[in-house]
Protein backbone atom coordinates (compact mmCIF):
# COMPACT_ATOMS: atom_id res chain seq x y z
CA UNK A 1 0.00 0.00 0.00
CA UNK A 2 1.01 3.11 -1.01
CA UNK A 3 1.14 6.68 1.34
CA UNK A 4 -2.36 7.91 0.99
CA UNK A 5 -1.91 10.83 -1.56
CA UNK A 6 -5.31 12.16 -2.60
CA UNK A 7 -4.31 14.08 -4.89
CA UNK A 8 -2.51 11.37 -6.61
CA UNK A 9 -5.14 8.60 -6.45
CA UNK A 10 -5.51 8.67 -10.50
CA UNK A 11 -1.94 7.21 -10.84
CA UNK A 12 -2.49 4.20 -8.12
CA UNK A 13 -2.70 0.52 -9.87
CA UNK A 14 -5.03 -1.71 -8.11
CA UNK A 15 -2.55 -2.87 -5.25
CA UNK A 16 -1.77 0.68 -4.33
CA UNK A 17 -5.15 1.94 -2.89
CA UNK A 18 -5.64 1.73 0.33
CA UNK A 19 -7.36 -1.64 1.35
CA UNK A 20 -11.56 -1.65 1.39
CA UNK A 21 -11.29 1.72 -0.40
CA UNK A 22 -11.05 3.16 3.49
CA UNK A 23 -9.49 6.85 3.22
CA UNK A 24 -6.82 6.76 6.33
CA UNK A 25 -6.98 10.07 7.02
CA UNK A 26 -9.39 12.87 8.32
CA UNK A 27 -9.97 15.57 7.47
CA UNK A 28 -9.30 15.86 3.96
CA UNK A 29 -12.89 15.97 2.74
CA UNK A 30 -12.47 19.91 1.75
CA UNK A 31 -9.93 18.87 -0.89
CA UNK A 32 -12.87 17.12 -3.00
CA UNK A 33 -14.82 19.36 -4.50
CA UNK A 34 -18.86 19.10 -4.41
CA UNK A 35 -19.97 22.41 -4.96
CA UNK A 36 -20.27 21.55 -8.50
CA UNK A 37 -23.82 20.29 -7.94
CA UNK A 38 -25.32 23.66 -7.22
CA UNK A 39 -27.84 24.84 -9.47
CA UNK A 40 -28.81 27.82 -7.59
CA UNK A 41 -26.04 30.30 -6.23
CA UNK A 42 -26.32 32.01 -2.62
CA UNK A 43 -25.02 35.68 -2.88
CA UNK A 44 -24.64 37.80 -0.04
CA UNK A 45 -26.12 41.95 -0.53
CA UNK A 46 -23.52 43.67 2.34
CA UNK A 47 -25.64 46.49 1.82
CA UNK A 48 -28.48 44.47 3.90
CA UNK A 49 -26.31 42.23 5.40
CA UNK A 50 -26.20 42.76 9.50
CA UNK A 51 -23.43 40.40 10.35
CA UNK A 52 -25.80 38.34 12.84
CA UNK A 53 -24.31 35.66 11.54
CA UNK A 54 -27.24 33.00 11.23
CA UNK A 55 -26.17 31.97 7.54
CA UNK A 56 -22.87 30.74 9.19
CA UNK A 57 -24.67 29.09 11.55
CA UNK A 58 -26.98 27.45 9.67
CA UNK A 59 -25.22 26.36 6.82
CA UNK A 60 -25.02 23.00 6.87
CA UNK A 61 -21.70 22.54 4.68
CA UNK A 62 -19.54 25.09 6.38
CA UNK A 63 -19.38 27.19 3.65
CA UNK A 64 -20.16 30.44 5.04
CA UNK A 65 -16.63 32.11 4.93
CA UNK A 66 -15.63 34.31 7.63
CA UNK A 67 -13.16 36.61 8.28
CA UNK A 68 -12.50 37.75 12.24
CA UNK A 69 -15.89 37.21 13.04
CA UNK A 70 -17.41 38.68 9.93
CA UNK A 71 -18.97 37.25 6.50
CA UNK A 72 -16.91 37.85 3.56
CA UNK A 73 -18.29 36.21 1.13
CA UNK A 74 -19.36 32.28 0.07
CA UNK A 75 -17.22 29.02 -0.15
CA UNK A 76 -18.71 28.49 -3.91
CA UNK A 77 -16.31 25.21 -3.95
CA UNK A 78 -18.49 23.34 -1.27
CA UNK A 79 -21.35 25.45 -1.25
CA UNK A 80 -24.18 23.37 -2.71
CA UNK A 81 -26.57 25.51 -2.79
CA UNK A 82 -29.26 24.29 -0.59
CA UNK A 83 -30.77 27.79 0.01
CA UNK A 84 -30.92 27.66 3.56
CA UNK A 85 -28.69 30.43 4.40
CA UNK A 86 -30.85 32.58 2.32
CA UNK A 87 -33.90 31.34 3.82
CA UNK A 88 -32.83 32.26 7.75
CA UNK A 89 -31.38 35.44 6.82
CA UNK A 90 -33.66 37.96 8.60
CA UNK A 91 -32.44 41.15 6.48
CA UNK A 92 -33.60 38.42 3.01
CA UNK A 93 -29.80 39.58 2.11
CA UNK A 94 -28.79 36.40 0.60
CA UNK A 95 -30.45 35.93 -2.95
CA UNK A 96 -30.34 32.42 -4.58
CA UNK A 97 -29.60 33.32 -8.22
CA UNK A 98 -29.59 30.06 -10.88
CA UNK A 99 -26.25 28.89 -12.39
CA UNK A 100 -25.74 29.69 -15.53
CA UNK A 101 -23.06 28.39 -17.47
CA UNK A 102 -21.10 30.87 -19.66
CA UNK A 103 -19.72 28.37 -22.11
CA UNK B 1 0.85 -30.99 19.63
CA UNK B 2 -1.31 -29.50 22.04
CA UNK B 3 -3.47 -31.46 24.87
CA UNK B 4 -6.68 -32.24 23.48
CA UNK B 5 -9.74 -32.53 25.29
CA UNK B 6 -13.09 -34.84 24.24
CA UNK B 7 -16.10 -33.72 24.49
CA UNK B 8 -19.50 -34.82 23.79
CA UNK B 9 -21.51 -31.67 21.63
CA UNK B 10 -23.48 -30.45 19.29
CA UNK B 11 -22.40 -28.69 16.20
CA UNK B 12 -23.55 -25.66 17.65
CA UNK B 13 -22.20 -26.22 20.89
CA UNK B 14 -18.91 -26.74 19.32
CA UNK B 15 -18.65 -23.92 17.60
CA UNK B 16 -20.00 -21.75 21.00
CA UNK B 17 -17.29 -23.53 22.25
CA UNK B 18 -14.80 -22.48 19.76
CA UNK B 19 -16.17 -18.57 19.89
CA UNK B 20 -15.44 -18.80 23.47
CA UNK B 21 -12.05 -19.68 23.12
CA UNK B 22 -11.45 -17.23 20.60
CA UNK B 23 -12.82 -14.39 23.13
CA UNK B 24 -13.99 -12.26 19.85
CA UNK B 25 -14.22 -8.26 21.07
CA UNK B 26 -17.49 -8.10 19.62
CA UNK B 27 -20.48 -10.12 18.90
CA UNK B 28 -23.81 -8.54 17.45
CA UNK B 29 -26.25 -11.64 16.87
CA UNK B 30 -30.24 -12.45 16.18
CA UNK B 31 -31.63 -15.33 16.57
CA UNK B 32 -33.22 -17.65 14.07
CA UNK B 33 -33.49 -21.66 13.98
CA UNK B 34 -31.03 -23.91 13.59
CA UNK B 35 -28.31 -21.39 14.61
CA UNK B 36 -30.21 -20.37 17.96
CA UNK B 37 -28.41 -22.82 20.76
CA UNK B 38 -24.83 -20.87 19.35
CA UNK B 39 -25.79 -17.50 20.47
CA UNK B 40 -27.56 -18.80 23.59
CA UNK B 41 -24.34 -20.98 24.64
CA UNK B 42 -22.02 -18.06 24.05
CA UNK B 43 -24.27 -15.32 25.60
CA UNK B 44 -24.09 -17.95 28.51
CA UNK B 45 -20.53 -17.52 28.44
CA UNK B 46 -20.45 -13.46 27.97
CA UNK B 47 -23.40 -13.47 30.99
CA UNK B 48 -20.51 -15.72 33.08
CA UNK B 49 -18.24 -13.51 32.53
CA UNK B 50 -15.57 -15.83 30.69
CA UNK B 51 -15.09 -14.13 27.39
CA UNK B 52 -14.86 -10.19 27.49
CA UNK B 53 -17.08 -10.33 24.44
CA UNK B 54 -19.33 -7.00 24.01
CA UNK B 55 -22.49 -9.34 23.01
CA UNK B 56 -24.81 -6.65 20.85
CA UNK B 57 -28.40 -8.07 20.90
CA UNK B 58 -29.89 -6.59 17.84
CA UNK B 59 -32.98 -6.62 16.31
CA UNK B 60 -32.41 -8.22 13.24
CA UNK B 61 -29.79 -9.64 10.91
CA UNK B 62 -30.02 -7.06 8.79
CA UNK B 63 -28.78 -4.74 12.23
CA UNK B 64 -26.49 -8.03 13.36
CA UNK B 65 -24.19 -7.49 10.13
CA UNK B 66 -24.65 -3.64 10.24
CA UNK B 67 -23.45 -3.84 13.58
CA UNK B 68 -20.65 -6.30 12.71
CA UNK B 69 -19.73 -3.86 9.99
CA UNK B 70 -19.46 -0.78 12.14
CA UNK B 71 -17.51 -2.98 14.78
CA UNK B 72 -15.00 -4.14 12.54
CA UNK B 73 -14.19 -0.81 10.86
CA UNK B 74 -13.52 0.19 14.14
CA UNK B 75 -10.96 -2.15 14.66
CA UNK B 76 -12.50 -4.88 16.70
CA UNK B 77 -12.55 -8.11 16.18
CA UNK B 78 -16.06 -9.54 15.31
CA UNK B 79 -18.07 -13.03 14.94
CA UNK B 80 -21.65 -13.53 14.59
CA UNK B 81 -24.21 -16.27 13.40
CA UNK B 82 -27.20 -17.08 11.67
CA UNK B 83 -29.39 -19.23 9.36
CA UNK B 84 -31.47 -18.78 6.00
CA UNK B 85 -34.12 -16.29 6.22
CA UNK B 86 -31.23 -14.52 8.65
CA UNK B 87 -28.68 -14.14 6.18
CA UNK B 88 -31.00 -13.67 3.15
CA UNK B 89 -31.86 -10.13 5.15
CA UNK B 90 -28.11 -10.09 6.03
CA UNK B 91 -27.64 -9.97 2.04
CA UNK B 92 -26.52 -5.93 1.54
CA UNK B 93 -24.32 -6.08 4.51
CA UNK B 94 -22.84 -9.11 2.97
CA UNK B 95 -21.62 -7.41 0.04
CA UNK B 96 -20.50 -4.42 1.94
CA UNK B 97 -18.63 -6.47 4.69
CA UNK B 98 -16.39 -7.97 2.11
CA UNK B 99 -16.21 -5.02 -0.10
CA UNK B 100 -15.00 -3.07 2.70
CA UNK B 101 -12.94 -5.84 3.29
CA UNK B 102 -13.56 -6.72 6.86
CA UNK B 103 -12.73 -9.43 8.51
CA UNK B 104 -15.73 -10.37 9.87
CA UNK B 105 -16.35 -14.01 11.02
CA UNK B 106 -19.72 -15.24 10.27
CA UNK B 107 -21.07 -18.57 11.13
CA UNK B 108 -24.09 -19.90 8.86
CA UNK B 109 -26.16 -22.97 10.00
CA UNK B 110 -27.36 -24.06 6.45
CA UNK B 111 -31.16 -24.19 6.59
CA UNK B 112 -33.40 -23.77 3.41
CA UNK B 113 -35.03 -20.63 2.33
CA UNK B 114 -38.57 -19.88 1.94
CA UNK B 115 -41.43 -20.68 0.80
CA UNK B 116 -42.93 -23.09 1.63
CA UNK B 117 -41.41 -22.14 5.14
CA UNK B 118 -39.02 -24.99 6.01
CA UNK B 119 -36.68 -24.97 9.07
CA UNK B 120 -34.33 -27.80 7.55
CA UNK B 121 -31.38 -27.87 6.15
CA UNK B 122 -30.13 -27.46 3.14
CA UNK B 123 -27.40 -24.59 1.04
CA UNK B 124 -29.76 -22.61 -0.22
CA UNK B 125 -29.12 -20.46 1.84
CA UNK B 126 -25.31 -20.05 1.39
CA UNK B 127 -25.84 -19.73 -1.89
CA UNK B 128 -27.54 -16.72 -2.24
CA UNK B 129 -24.54 -15.23 -0.67
CA UNK B 130 -22.40 -17.32 -3.12
CA UNK B 131 -21.26 -14.33 -5.47
CA UNK B 132 -21.39 -12.00 -2.30
CA UNK B 133 -17.45 -11.56 -2.20
CA UNK B 134 -17.01 -13.89 1.20
CA UNK B 135 -14.59 -17.12 1.85
CA UNK B 136 -16.99 -19.85 2.01
CA UNK B 137 -16.15 -23.09 4.08
CA UNK B 138 -18.27 -26.14 4.10
CA UNK B 139 -17.99 -28.60 6.96
CA UNK B 140 -18.93 -31.96 7.52
CA UNK B 141 -19.24 -32.53 11.24
CA UNK B 142 -19.18 -30.93 14.39
CA UNK B 143 -15.26 -31.29 14.75
CA UNK B 144 -14.82 -29.85 11.75
CA UNK B 145 -17.46 -27.14 12.33
CA UNK B 146 -15.17 -26.51 15.29
CA UNK B 147 -12.08 -26.40 13.70
CA UNK B 148 -12.80 -24.46 11.14
CA UNK B 149 -14.49 -21.54 13.21
CA UNK B 150 -11.07 -21.19 14.73
CA UNK B 151 -9.13 -21.53 11.00
CA UNK B 152 -11.84 -18.77 9.78
CA UNK B 153 -10.66 -16.60 12.32
CA UNK B 154 -7.03 -16.34 11.03
CA UNK B 155 -7.48 -16.79 7.34
CA UNK B 156 -9.95 -13.52 7.61
CA UNK B 157 -7.46 -11.25 9.25
CA UNK B 158 -4.31 -12.33 7.50
CA UNK B 159 -3.06 -9.18 5.68
CA UNK B 160 -3.06 -10.67 2.34
CA UNK B 161 -6.60 -11.60 2.85
CA UNK B 162 -8.79 -8.84 4.84
CA UNK B 163 -12.15 -10.67 3.50
CA UNK B 164 -15.04 -12.23 5.59
CA UNK B 165 -15.25 -15.85 5.72
CA UNK B 166 -18.67 -17.55 6.11
CA UNK B 167 -18.20 -21.17 7.72
CA UNK B 168 -21.39 -23.49 6.82
CA UNK B 169 -22.71 -26.40 8.17
CA UNK B 170 -25.85 -28.16 8.01
CA UNK B 171 -28.83 -27.45 10.11
CA UNK B 172 -29.75 -29.77 12.73
CA UNK B 173 -28.32 -33.08 11.38
CA UNK B 174 -24.94 -30.88 12.82
CA UNK B 175 -26.01 -28.15 14.51
CA UNK B 176 -28.45 -30.47 17.20
CA UNK B 177 -26.95 -33.35 17.13
CA UNK B 178 -24.44 -35.12 19.38
CA UNK B 179 -20.63 -35.56 17.92
CA UNK B 180 -17.53 -36.39 19.60
CA UNK B 181 -15.02 -33.69 19.50
CA UNK B 182 -11.98 -33.09 20.05
CA UNK B 183 -10.81 -29.56 22.07
CA UNK B 184 -7.63 -28.01 21.95
CA UNK B 185 -7.12 -25.80 25.59
CA UNK B 186 -7.52 -22.57 25.23
CA UNK B 187 -4.12 -20.83 25.70
CA UNK B 188 -3.59 -22.94 22.22
CA UNK B 189 -6.32 -21.50 20.43
CA UNK B 190 -5.48 -17.71 21.85
CA UNK B 191 -2.29 -18.14 20.79
CA UNK B 192 -3.24 -19.45 17.42
CA UNK B 193 -5.26 -16.90 16.19
CA UNK B 194 -3.34 -14.57 17.95
CA UNK B 195 -4.30 -10.38 18.23
CA UNK B 196 -5.73 -8.68 15.84
CA UNK B 197 -4.09 -6.01 13.91
CA UNK B 198 -6.19 -4.03 11.36
CA UNK B 199 -4.54 -2.29 8.32
CA UNK B 200 -6.62 1.01 10.24
CA UNK B 201 -7.84 1.38 13.48
CA UNK B 202 -10.75 3.86 14.45
CA UNK B 203 -9.69 3.48 17.95
CA UNK B 204 -6.29 5.12 17.14
CA UNK B 205 -6.64 7.23 14.38
CA UNK B 206 -9.90 8.97 12.83
CA UNK B 207 -10.68 7.24 9.07
CA UNK B 208 -13.37 7.54 6.26
CA UNK B 209 -14.79 4.18 5.76
CA UNK B 210 -17.58 3.58 3.33
CA UNK B 211 -16.50 7.03 1.62
CA UNK B 212 -18.67 7.81 -1.92
CA UNK B 213 -16.82 6.58 -5.30
CA UNK B 214 -17.98 9.36 -7.71
CA UNK B 215 -18.44 8.72 -11.69
CA UNK B 216 -15.33 7.94 -12.88
CA UNK B 217 -14.02 6.29 -9.24
CA UNK B 218 -11.85 3.62 -8.21
CA UNK B 219 -14.61 1.24 -7.59
CA UNK B 220 -13.77 -0.84 -10.82
CA UNK B 221 -10.09 -1.09 -9.18
CA UNK B 222 -11.38 -1.91 -5.62
CA UNK B 223 -13.45 -4.70 -7.34
CA UNK B 224 -10.65 -6.17 -8.92
CA UNK B 225 -8.46 -5.73 -5.87
CA UNK B 226 -10.95 -7.48 -4.20
CA UNK B 227 -11.40 -10.43 -6.58
CA UNK B 228 -7.19 -10.77 -6.35
CA UNK B 229 -7.87 -11.20 -2.58
CA UNK B 230 -10.01 -13.81 -2.52
CA UNK B 231 -7.87 -15.57 -5.27
CA UNK B 232 -5.46 -15.64 -3.10
CA UNK B 233 -6.74 -16.35 -0.04
CA UNK B 234 -6.98 -19.98 -1.92
CA UNK B 235 -3.20 -20.71 -0.35
CA UNK B 236 -3.63 -18.59 2.55
CA UNK B 237 -6.51 -21.01 3.56
CA UNK B 238 -3.82 -23.89 3.16
CA UNK B 239 -1.47 -22.19 5.41
CA UNK B 240 -3.74 -21.98 7.81
CA UNK B 241 -4.85 -25.79 8.02
CA UNK B 242 -1.44 -26.94 7.81
CA UNK B 243 -0.51 -24.64 10.77
CA UNK B 244 -3.49 -25.69 11.93
CA UNK B 245 -2.79 -29.46 11.71
CA UNK B 246 0.94 -29.07 13.72
CA UNK B 247 -1.72 -27.98 17.11
CA UNK B 248 -4.37 -30.23 16.18
CA UNK B 249 -3.16 -33.47 14.85
CA UNK B 250 -6.36 -32.87 11.77
CA UNK B 251 -5.29 -31.45 8.09
CA UNK B 252 -7.71 -30.01 6.38
CA UNK B 253 -7.46 -29.63 2.06
CA UNK B 254 -10.20 -27.28 -0.08
CA UNK B 255 -10.43 -30.60 -1.35
CA UNK B 256 -10.26 -34.32 0.20
CA UNK B 257 -10.60 -37.12 -2.07
CA UNK B 258 -11.01 -41.07 -1.75
CA UNK B 259 -11.07 -43.73 -3.88
CA UNK B 260 -10.14 -41.61 -7.18
CA UNK B 261 -7.37 -43.89 -7.97
CA UNK B 262 -8.17 -45.09 -10.98
CA UNK B 263 -11.89 -44.13 -10.53
CA UNK B 264 -14.50 -44.13 -13.75
CA UNK B 265 -17.14 -42.40 -11.48
CA UNK B 266 -16.28 -39.75 -8.80
CA UNK B 267 -19.29 -38.38 -6.56
CA UNK B 268 -18.25 -34.90 -5.48
CA UNK B 269 -20.47 -33.49 -2.33
CA UNK B 270 -19.90 -30.96 0.50
CA UNK B 271 -21.80 -31.19 3.80
CA UNK B 272 -22.69 -33.47 6.32
CA UNK B 273 -24.09 -36.08 3.81
CA UNK B 274 -20.71 -36.47 2.78
CA UNK B 275 -20.66 -39.53 5.05
CA UNK B 276 -23.18 -41.42 3.58
CA UNK B 277 -21.53 -41.11 -0.35
CA UNK B 278 -18.54 -42.28 1.45
CA UNK B 279 -20.35 -45.48 3.06
CA UNK B 280 -21.60 -46.29 -0.69
CA UNK B 281 -18.65 -45.63 -2.21
CA UNK B 282 -16.43 -47.85 0.04
CA UNK B 283 -19.33 -50.70 -1.02
CA UNK B 284 -19.09 -50.21 -4.31
CA UNK B 285 -15.08 -49.99 -4.21
CA UNK B 286 -15.19 -53.99 -2.53
CA UNK B 287 -17.50 -54.91 -5.10
CA UNK B 288 -15.30 -54.02 -8.10
CA UNK B 289 -17.75 -50.49 -9.35
CA UNK B 290 -14.34 -48.36 -9.72
CA UNK B 291 -16.23 -45.42 -7.43
CA UNK B 292 -14.61 -42.49 -5.92
CA UNK B 293 -15.06 -39.61 -3.83
CA UNK B 294 -14.37 -35.64 -3.40
CA UNK B 295 -15.30 -33.51 -0.42
CA UNK B 296 -15.68 -30.05 -1.30
CA UNK B 297 -14.44 -27.89 2.23
CA UNK B 298 -13.75 -24.45 0.56
CA UNK B 299 -16.46 -23.42 -1.73
CA UNK B 300 -15.18 -19.66 -1.98
CA UNK B 301 -12.46 -19.47 -3.29
CA UNK B 302 -13.42 -22.57 -5.96
CA UNK B 303 -10.43 -24.32 -5.53
CA UNK B 304 -11.21 -25.19 -9.19
CA UNK B 305 -7.73 -26.50 -10.61
CA UNK B 306 -6.89 -28.92 -7.73
CA UNK B 307 -10.16 -30.06 -8.61
CA UNK B 308 -9.62 -30.77 -12.57
CA UNK B 309 -5.76 -33.01 -12.16
CA UNK B 310 -7.91 -34.65 -9.07
CA UNK B 311 -9.74 -35.83 -11.97
CA UNK B 312 -7.91 -36.41 -14.28
CA UNK B 313 -8.32 -39.99 -15.29
CA UNK B 314 -12.00 -39.89 -14.34
CA UNK B 315 -14.94 -40.51 -17.24
CA UNK B 316 -17.75 -39.67 -15.39
CA UNK B 317 -18.41 -36.93 -12.44
CA UNK B 318 -21.74 -37.23 -10.35
CA UNK B 319 -21.94 -33.95 -8.89
CA UNK B 320 -24.39 -33.38 -5.35
CA UNK B 321 -26.12 -30.57 -4.83
CA UNK B 322 -28.11 -29.40 -1.68
CA UNK B 323 -29.60 -26.34 -3.81
CA UNK B 324 -31.00 -25.79 -7.02
CA UNK B 325 -30.51 -22.95 -9.29
CA UNK B 326 -33.80 -22.80 -11.32
CA UNK B 327 -33.75 -22.81 -14.87
CA UNK B 328 -30.08 -23.30 -14.77
CA UNK B 329 -28.20 -26.19 -16.62
CA UNK B 330 -26.58 -26.70 -13.41
CA UNK B 331 -26.65 -25.94 -9.30
CA UNK B 332 -23.98 -24.07 -8.13
CA UNK B 333 -21.80 -26.67 -7.14
CA UNK B 334 -21.95 -28.76 -10.50
CA UNK B 335 -21.59 -25.46 -12.21
CA UNK B 336 -18.47 -24.49 -10.48
CA UNK B 337 -17.32 -28.43 -11.14
CA UNK B 338 -18.01 -27.75 -15.03
CA UNK B 339 -16.52 -24.47 -15.37
CA UNK B 340 -13.18 -26.18 -13.79
CA UNK B 341 -12.77 -28.57 -16.14
CA UNK B 342 -13.79 -26.34 -19.05
CA UNK B 343 -11.34 -24.13 -18.28
CA UNK B 344 -8.51 -26.76 -17.36
CA UNK B 345 -9.39 -28.16 -21.28
CA UNK B 346 -11.23 -31.36 -20.21
CA UNK B 347 -14.82 -32.37 -21.16
CA UNK B 348 -16.29 -35.13 -19.09
CA UNK B 349 -20.00 -35.76 -18.37
CA UNK B 350 -21.57 -34.16 -15.58
CA UNK B 351 -24.77 -36.11 -13.66
CA UNK B 352 -25.98 -33.13 -11.15
CA UNK B 353 -27.99 -34.70 -8.64
CA UNK B 354 -30.21 -32.36 -7.08
CA UNK B 355 -30.71 -33.98 -3.84
CA UNK B 356 -31.89 -33.34 0.79
CA UNK B 357 -33.60 -29.80 0.11
CA UNK B 358 -35.55 -28.51 3.04
CA UNK B 359 -34.19 -31.34 5.38
CA UNK B 360 -35.05 -34.44 2.56
CA UNK B 361 -32.99 -37.21 3.54
CA UNK B 362 -31.04 -39.00 1.35
CA UNK B 363 -31.14 -42.78 2.29
CA UNK B 364 -28.54 -45.18 1.06
CA UNK B 365 -30.38 -46.92 -1.25
CA UNK B 366 -31.51 -43.65 -3.09
CA UNK B 367 -27.42 -43.66 -3.78
CA UNK B 368 -27.67 -46.59 -5.61
CA UNK B 369 -30.07 -45.26 -7.87
CA UNK B 370 -27.88 -42.28 -8.44
CA UNK B 371 -24.84 -44.79 -8.97
CA UNK B 372 -27.39 -47.32 -11.87
CA UNK B 373 -28.36 -44.18 -13.64
CA UNK B 374 -24.34 -43.19 -13.42
CA UNK B 375 -23.83 -46.94 -14.50
CA UNK B 376 -26.15 -46.52 -17.70
CA UNK B 377 -24.55 -43.23 -18.58
CA UNK B 378 -21.08 -44.72 -18.44
CA UNK B 379 -22.98 -47.54 -20.95
CA UNK B 380 -24.63 -44.91 -22.83
CA UNK B 381 -27.97 -45.66 -22.40
CA UNK B 382 -28.76 -42.81 -20.80
CA UNK B 383 -27.58 -39.16 -21.22
CA UNK B 384 -25.93 -37.05 -17.94
CA UNK B 385 -28.49 -34.45 -17.21
CA UNK B 386 -29.80 -32.83 -13.48
CA UNK B 387 -31.84 -35.49 -11.69
CA UNK B 388 -33.82 -35.08 -8.39
CA UNK B 389 -33.25 -38.04 -6.24
CA UNK B 390 -35.67 -38.98 -3.00
CA UNK B 391 -38.71 -37.41 -4.99
CA UNK B 392 -41.55 -39.21 -3.47
CA UNK B 393 -43.13 -41.87 -5.35
CA UNK B 394 -40.62 -41.12 -8.53
CA UNK B 395 -37.45 -43.20 -8.99
CA UNK B 396 -34.52 -41.79 -10.87
CA UNK B 397 -35.42 -43.07 -14.91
Amino acid sequence: MKKFEIDKLETYGVDEHPVGAHIPEAGNSELYETGSWRTFRPVIDFEKCIQCLYCFIYCPDSSIRLEEGKVVGIDYKHCKGCGICSSECPRDAIEMKEEIRED
Amino acid sequence: MAQAQIMNLTGNQAVAYAMKQINPDVVPAYPITPQTPIVEEFATFVANGVVETELVRVESEHSAMSSAIGSAAAGARTMTATSSQGLALMWEELYIASGLRLPIVLINVNRALSAPINIHCDHSDAMGARDSGWIMIFNENAQEAYDTTICAVKIAEDKRVFLPVMINYDGFTISHSIDRVEVLDDTTVREFVGSYNPPYNMLEKPITVGPFDSLGGFYYEFKKAQSDAIERSLSVIQEVYDQYAAISGRHYHHLESENIENADIVFIIMGSLTGSVREKVNQYRSQGIKAGLIKVRTFRPFPGDQLAQMVAGTKLLVVFDRANSPGAEFAPLASDVAASLFKAGKVMPIINVIYGLGGRDLELDEIDEVLNFSLKVLSGDKKPRKIWISLKGKEVE
